[in-house]
C-alpha cells in the first residue's frame, strides 16, 4: 500500500506540498538531462516551472479521489501519487513502465492511486473525466472526479459539451485549469478575446469558478481543499483556473526562449515568481521547515530519482509478439 | 420458445432484457424517452429502469461518447444510440482516439465495454447527410468491433452480446429492416460477435452480404433458384471481427465470389472481401470475383436522382447471370414485380425518416 504524501510528513501540509514540489522538478529536470540519450524515445511534454498547481492538486486529492489528465501529464500523474519508477520505465517504453510499455509520456495510468489515464489529443480527456463523474454519482460514491486541462482546451468542443452536462447534472467534478498562456507556440492573445477570463467563461457554462495564482502552492492548495468540500457537499462542478508558465520547449527537452515566440524577459519574469523556491523562502522565514527537514527532502527526491532511471534502464522492453494482445479484451 | 416479432420490438427486447438483468446497463441518447422512443426501439424502458438509467442527453455527440467511456471504466455497460449514423460522425475523436484504444494504450489494464447503435437510412429524400454507411470506416479502426444484423433474431442475439462484451461496438440498424418480422427466441439468447451466416446454400456462386443487402440478395437467390441456380448467401452479420472462415470454405467449394455492399464501392468491405479472396483463394477462382455496391458519390435527395442509385435484386441476378454467363429470366420477373416506389422499403414507409 502507498502512503499519501500528506501521511508521509505526518499531517504537515507544508512539508508535503514543498515534498511533492521538489520531487516533480527534479524528476522533469532529470528527464530533460537524460532526453538526449536516446533513451526516452516519443514526445516528451515537461512541467518544469508548473509544479505548484500539481503540487496543491495531489496534495488535496485523496487516493480515493480519481484524476485524468493531458499530454503534459507527468505532474499530475506524479502528485497524484503515481509510481515515478513506472512512469520513467513507461517513457523508456519498457514493460515495467504503467502502461506496460504501450502508452509512452502521454498516457500514463497508475489505477491504485485513482489516475484513471492521460491522453494526447488536446481535450479529449475532459468528457471522460466527467464519465467518471458519472458513475461515482451513480454509485453515490464520495470521490471527486479531477480534470486537469490547459487553456488551450477551453477552445475545444469537448470541453463545452462536457462542462454544460457536468452543470447539467451537478456531477461531482473538479475542473484544474493550467493556464500557461501558450498553446504549442500560439499565444492566448491569438486564441482567446483579451478580456474575456476563463475562470469567467466557466462560470457562465453554470459551474462555481475561482482563479488562483498558480505559483503560490499554499494558496492553490487552500483553494483547492475548500473547492472539494463544496463538492463532495454536492454543489456540483467547480472549475479553478491558476496561472503558471512553463519553463522549457512545449514538448522536449530545451529552453526556447531565443525562437522568437516569446522572449527572455517574459521567461525570467515569471522564473522570478517560481513556486518552489518562492515557498521555501517563505517557510524558512516563519520557521515552519527546518533546513534538515529541507535537506531530508532533498536526499529522499535525489534517491526517487536514481531509483526511478535504475528502475527503467533494468527493465526489459515488451516483445514485439505481445505488440497485438490488447487489441480486444 | 420463440415468437414473430419485428425488428424494432427484438432490438426493444434486447434492451429490456440486458437492463434487466445487469444494473451496470445505462441507456441514453437523444430521444431515447421522448414519444417516438427512437422508432419504438426504446419503448417502455424509462417507465421500468428509471431516469437514471435511461436518459436523453444534450445535443453533444462527441462529449457524451467521452462521458459514456468514462462511466465504462468504473463498471458501468453504457448504450448510446443515435437515430442517423451520420449525427455520429461528430464523435470521432472519442470513439477512435478514446474507446477504440483505451485498451492497447494503457497495456490491457482498461477496456471500454460501451455499445453504440446507429441507425442508417436509405431513400425517401434521406439524402447526403442521412444515409451515409460508413461502416468500413470504422472497421478499419483496430479495437473496434461492427455487427450489422439485417434479421430480427440476429439484431436481438447481437445487441445483447454486444452490451455485455468488454469492448467498444458498434451496432448499425438498416432504417429498411426495421419492419422486418422474424422469429425471435424469448430470453436472454445471444449470438456470439464475429460470426456470418450461410442464409441459403448452394454450389453455383457465393454472394456475401451485410446489413439490408442480405434483403435483397435474399429476393435474388429465390428468383436464381426457379431457374435452376444455386447461389449461396452468406449474411457477414458481424463485420469487424469477420468470418473469414466461413466465407473461404464457401468460395472454395463455389469458385465464384460476388461480393454487395450498401456503400460507396471503392475502400469498401465489399473491396476488402474481393482483395482477400483473391490473394488466398486464386487458385479456386472460376471467374475474376465481383463487387455491387453504390457510386463512389455522396447520396442524392431528389426521387429522380436516387432512381437507379441504389442496388436491388435485379442488379444482383442479372451480375451473377453474367459471372456465370448464362441466361436470368429471373431478373424479368423481379422487374415485373416491382410495385412499391424504388425509394421506400415497402408501403409501410411513409417518412419522414
Amino acid at each position: 500500500m502507498r502512503q499519501h504524501v500528506v501521511q508521509q510528513w505526518q499531517g504537515n501540509i507544508d512539508l508535503a506540498l514543498l515534498h511533492q514540489m521538489k520531487r516533480i522538478r527534479q524528476i522533469e529536470l532529470a528527464i530533460a538531462t537524460r532526453y538526449s540519450e536516446g533513451k526516452m524515445r516519443c514526445p516528451t511534454h515537461l512541467s518544469v516551472g508548473q509544479e505548484g498547481v500539481a503540487a496543491a492538486a495531489g496534495t488535496a486529492l485523496t487516493f480515493n479521489d480519481l484524476a485524468i489528465s493531458t499530454h503534459r501529464g507527468h505532474a499530475h500523474y506524479l502528485a497524484k501519487g503515481g509510481d515515478s519508477s513506472r512512469m520513467i520505465a513507461e517513457i523508456y517504453g519498457k514493460e515495467g513502465g504503467c502502461s506496460r510499455g504501450f502508452g509512452g509520456s502521454m498516457h500514463l495510468l497508475d489505477l491504485e492511486i485513482g489516475f484513471m489515464g492521460s491522453t494526447a489529443i488536446v481535450g479529449n480527456s475532459i468528457p471522460v473525466g466527467v464519465g467518471l463523474a458519472l458513475a461515482i454519482k451513480h454509485q453515490q460514491l464520495s470521490k471527486v472526479s479531477c480534470i486537469f486541462l490547459g487553456d488551450g482546451a477551453v477552445e475545444e468542443g469537448a470541453f463545452y459539451e462536457a462542462a454544460n452536462f457536468a452543470a447539467l447534472k451537478r456531477l461531482p467534478v473538479l475542473f484544474i485549469c493550467e493556464n500557461n498562456l501558450y498553446s504549442v507556440y500560439s499565444p492566448l492573445s491569438v486564441r482567446q478575446p483579451e478580456t474575456r477570463k476563463i475562470h469567467q467563461l466557466a462560470a457562465s457554462i453554470g459551474m462555481t469558478s475561482a482563479s488562483y495564482d498558480g505559483n503560490d502552492v499554499k494558496a492553490c492548495f487552500e483553494g483547492i481543499s475548500h473547492h472539494l468540500d463544496s463538492i463532495r457537499e454536492g454543489i456540483g462542478p467547480c472549475f479553478l483556473e491558476f496561472s503558471t508558465y512553463r519553463w522549457l520547449e512545449h514538448c522536449g527537452p530545451h529552453y526556447d526562449n531565443h525562437i522568437g515566440y516569446r522572449s527572455e524577459d517574459e521567461f525570467l519574469r515569471w522564473q522570478a515568481l517560481e513556486p518552489i523556491a518562492r515557498f521555501e523562502r517563505q517557510l524558512l522565514k516563519n520557521s515552519m521547515i527546518t533546513p534538515p527537514e529541507i535537506a531530508l527532502i532533498d536526499s529522499l527526491v535525489t534517491k526517487e530519482v536514481s531509483a526511478a532511471f535504475t528502475f527503467a534502464e533494468e527493465s526489459a522492453f515488451p516483445r514485439p509478439e505481445i505488440c497485438s494482445a490488447y487489441i480486444y479484451k | 420458445m420463440t415468437r414473430i416479432i419485428k425488428y424494432t420490438e427484438a432490438i426493444n427486447e434486447a434492451l429490456h432484457e440486458a437492463m434487466a438483468q445487469d444494473e451496470s446497463v445505462l441507456l441514453f441518447g437523444l430521444g431515447v424517452d421522448d414519444p417516438k422512443r427512437i422508432f419504438a426501439t426504446t419503448a417502455q424502458l424509462v417507465e421500468r429502469f428509471g431516469s437514471e438509467r435511461v436518459f436523453d442527453m444534450p445535443t453533444a455527440e462527441n462529449a457524451m461518447t467521452g462521458i459514456g467511456i468514462g462511466a465504462s471504466l468504473l463498471g458501468f455497460r453504457p448504450v448510446m444510440v443515435h437515430q442517423r449514423l451520420d449525427f455520429f460522425l461528430l464523435a470521432m475523436d472519442q470513439l477512435v482516439n478514446n474507446a477504440a484504444k483505451w485498451y492497447f494504450m494503457f497495456g490491457g489494464q482498461k477496456s471500454v465495454p460501451i455499445t453504440i447503435r446507429l441507425v442508417t437510412g436509405r431513400g425517401w429524400g434521406q439524402g447526403p447527410t442521412h444515409s451515409q454507411n460508413l461502416h468500413a470506416w470504422f472497421a478499419h479502426i483496430p479495437g473496434l468491433k461492427v455487427v450489422m444484423p439485417a434479421f430480427p433474431a440476429d439484431a436481438k442475439g447481437m445487441l445483447l452480446s454486444a452490451i455485455f462484451d468488454d469492448n467498444p461496438v458498434i451496432v448499425i440498424e438498416h432504417r429498411w429492416v426495421h419492419a422486418l418480422e422474424g422469429e425471435v427466441v424469448n430470453g436472454d439468447w445471444r449470438i456470439p460477435l464475429g460470426k456470418g451466416r450461410v442464409v441459403t446454400s448452394g454450389d453455383a456462386l457465393t454472394i456475401v452480404a451485410l446489413s439490408y443487402m442480405t434483403i435483397e440478395a435474399l429476393h435474388a437467390v429465390e428468383q436464381l433458384k426457379q431457374d435452376g441456380i444455386y447461389c449461396e448467401l452468406i449474411d457477414l452479420r458481424s463485420i469487424q471481427p469477420l468470418d473469414w472462415e466461413l466465407i473461404f470454405t464457401s468460395v472454395k467449394k463455389t469458385g465464384r465470389l460476388l461480393a454487395l455492399d450498401i456503400a460507396a464501392t471503392s475502400f469498401s468491405v465489399a473491396s476488402e472481401l474481393v482483395a482477400r479472396c483473391a490473394i488466398e483463394l486464386f487458385a479456386d477462382l472460376k471467374c475474376p470475383p465481383r463487387k455491387l455496391a453504390l457510386p463512389d458519390c455522396p447520396v442524392p435527395t431528389s426521387f429522380g436522382l436516387t432512381k437507379g442509385f441504389y442496388i436491388t435484386a435485379v442488379d444482383i441476378v442479372e451480375t451473377v447471370g453474367a459471372m456465370l454467363n448464362c441466361p436470368v429470366p429471373g431478373a424479368e420477373r423481379l422487374r415485373a414485380a416491382q410495385t412499391t416506389p424504388h425509394d421506400v422499403p415497402g408501403e409501410w414507409f411513409k417518412g419522414p425518416f
